[in-house]
């Protein structure tokens, strides 16, 4: 059986600069979100219990080859990728679907695992909306799976509540931040990372006619800040700053 | 193709989303999936409340809830469905999307009328900056975060009507539900917020931390590895992206960073004073006023003054 793992390349936001209220993309180097690290480390962590060969699916530009040996590294066994520089302007309709397909090109599948959000955009739909082209029942925010023969048990972290539920399979699961800590890679594994298998695809060997942009984007700036930063010296210079911001002692 | 369609599983939710309507100037239509209680609230504030009893259909389910929604969405032909951002309503929210082919936004923050389109206001790359977005198909699906609208005042003039679809077998089964534990604090309501991040050093001070709040009226917060980490506080305290928005008059910051995913749901404060040992901490930018000191000695000195 096969756990399909779907990762995203995002640019790495911890170095992302603001200029003139745009945020400044061009030159920051590519990563993976720390969600979808969570999803990698519950598919190796099945494939380790059920001997189940996990395979890594992600679209993106011609940085993803490179981006992507991390995720090998950790545990993957191959990778099927789909390279296109076109990928950085669908939104998570398109992209759903060229997923969906990429999965449907693989057989004997039990479980496709998504993060709750992705690293930059974090709109969580990309899984639900697989889920819903494959016709396969999901669980989002999961905190642990265990899978039995045909099903899946999964317990959610939901907003009220924890809920379990089983899933008959093949199933997505759409995991929690931070449910794991995502293994790190040894340089030997990283070395060997990149000899592992991958198949390499464009957007034209999918067969999908291409559809509008659903969301257009008016602007994206950053909010103006105008804090004074007034530097204080001393525990009571501060409690007056509380008081005059209308603390009251009780 | 007109009006909105609003539906939370939460009925407090449900109602911001009334609010939330009443910015699309649409004739608008409420859902309540075997809730009695929450179809009758929703009257009581003057919607016009559809009611879907149906035994098979299990909230857990999102695949099931969004057929039967989609269905709904067929009968209503609304331009826009509006679902709360909570956990349930963005897992829901792009399976019902893909049902019936439309676009959609998650955590949006405010719905703004310009030029006779709807722009949804939402945090993008990870808060660093604010989108202003439109979704350009037939029906458009918005899920709105909790505490951006108020709950309105109970009016009247609703009505409650049936409404009934089909349920497809399911091929997902609840097997238990457990209430989370909680304290019950309402960290996105409080007026002044004192907020602590890793640079508290052990639980102990913690004790210091509460007692300050206590003396100033506050609610305590924190960034998520205190909650999630190292588990010194409940998720619900939780700042930031993944947990609170705050808008309080002041917000006292101990040891925080102040990183994007966290300054998101504080940088609407008043006045925000901030507190860090190291003299270059970028929090500082965020901050009104900041004091450079080492909480262990700072919180002991504070409370004493206080
Ligand atoms: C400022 C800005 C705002 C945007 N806002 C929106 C918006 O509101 N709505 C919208 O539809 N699009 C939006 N987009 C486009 C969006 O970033 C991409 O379409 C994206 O690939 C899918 O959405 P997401 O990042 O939110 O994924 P999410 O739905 O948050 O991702 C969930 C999971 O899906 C998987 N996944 C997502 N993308 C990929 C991928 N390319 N390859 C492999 N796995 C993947 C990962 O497991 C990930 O954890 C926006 C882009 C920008 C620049
Ligand atoms: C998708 C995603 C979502 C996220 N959502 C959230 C969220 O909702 N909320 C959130 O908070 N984080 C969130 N994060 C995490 C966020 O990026 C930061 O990692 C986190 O906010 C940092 O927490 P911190 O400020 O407590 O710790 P640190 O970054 O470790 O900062 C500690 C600060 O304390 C100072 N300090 C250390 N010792 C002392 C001392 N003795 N006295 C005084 N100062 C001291 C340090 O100088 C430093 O400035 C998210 C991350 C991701 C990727």
């Amino acid at each position: 059986m096969k756990c399909i793992v779907a990762l995203k390349q995002i640019p790495d936001l911890q170095q992302l600069r603001i200029r003139n209220r745009e945020p400044v993309l061009n030159d920051i180097p590519y990563t993976l979100g720390a969600i979808d690290k969570n999803a990698l480390e519950l598919g190796v962590q099945l494939k380790e219990e059920l001997d189940w060969e996990v395979v890594v699916i992600s679209a993106g530009n011609e940085e993803l080859e490179d981006t992507i040996k991390e995720a090998l590294a950790g545990g993957a066994d191959n990778s099927f990728l789909l390279i296109d520089n076109q990928i950085d302007q669908m939104d998570s309709a398109e992209i759903a679907s060229l997923l969906a397909e990429m999965i449907r090109r693989s057989e004997d599948i039990g479980l496709a695992i998504f993060g709750e959000g992705s690293g930059d955009n974090y709109t969580g739909q990309v899984g639900s909306r697989v889920a819903e082209i494959l016709g396969w029942p999901q669980a989002g925010y999961a905190t642990s799976v265990s899978v039995d023969g045909s099903t899946a048990k999964v317990t959610r972290a939901l907003d009220d509540c924890i809920e379990e539920v089983e899933l008959d399979l093949p199933a997505v699961i759409i995991v929690s931040a931070g449910l794991n800590t995502p293994r790190i890679p040894s340089v030997m594994q990283i070395l060997k990372a990149g000899k592992l298998p991958k198949e390499i695809i464009t957007l034209d060997d999918l067969s999908l006619v291409s559809s509008a942009n659903q969301i257009e984007t008016v602007s994206n700036l950053a909010p103006i800040a105008e804090r004074k930063q007034i530097k204080i010296g001393s525990v009571d210079e501060l409690l007056n700053c509380l008081e005059s911001a209308g603390v009251e002692r009780r | 193709m007109l009006g909105v369609l609003v539906w939370s599983v939460q009925t407090k939710l449900a109602c911001e989303l009334l609010s939330a309507a009443r910015e699309i100037d649409q004739e608008v239509f409420a859902l309540a999936i075997n809730d009695d209680a929450q179809a009758e609230s929703l009257a009581q504030k003057g919607a016009q409340v559809f009611r879907l009893n149906n035994q098979s259909l299990e909230i857990a389910n999102t695949a099931s809830i969004a057929h039967a929604i989609s269905q709904v969405v067929n009968q209503l032909n609304p331009e826009y469905i509006l679902l709360s951002s909570n956990r349930r309503g963005k897992e829901l929210a792009g399976r019902l999307a893909q049902i019936i082919n439309a676009g959609c936004l998650s955590d949006v923050r405010a719905l703004v009328s310009s030029d006779g389109q709807i722009e949804c206001v939402r945090n993008a790359l990870g808060g660093a900056t604010i989108a202003h977005q439109v979704i350009k198909t037939q029906q458009k699906l918005i899920a709105i975060s909790a505490n951006c609208y108020e709950v309105p005042s109970d009016q009247g003039g609703g009505q409650v009507q049936d409404i009934s679809v089909k349920v497809e077998d399911s091929k997902l089964r609840l097997l238990s539900t457990q209430g989370k534990p909680s304290e019950g604090v309402d960290i996105s309501s409080a007026e002044v917020v004192v907020a602590v991040g890793q640079g508290l050093e052990n639980e102990e001070l913690l004790e210091t931390v509460n007692k300050i709040a206590n003396q100033i009226g506050g609610i305590v917060g924190c960034t998520k590895p205190i909650a999630t980490d190292r588990k010194w506080l409940g998720e619900e305290r939780i700042i930031g992206l993944s947990g609170a928005t705050c808008k309080p008059n002041v917000a006292l910051l101990l040891g925080t960073s102040g990183q994007v995913q966290f300054s998101v749901g504080i940088r609407d404060a008043d006045t925000i004073v901030a507190v860090d040992k190291d003299d270059q901490a970028n929090v500082f930018t965020l901050a009104d006023y900041y004091l450079v000191a080492d909480l262990n000695d700072f919180l002991p000195k504070l409370s004493t003054s206080l």
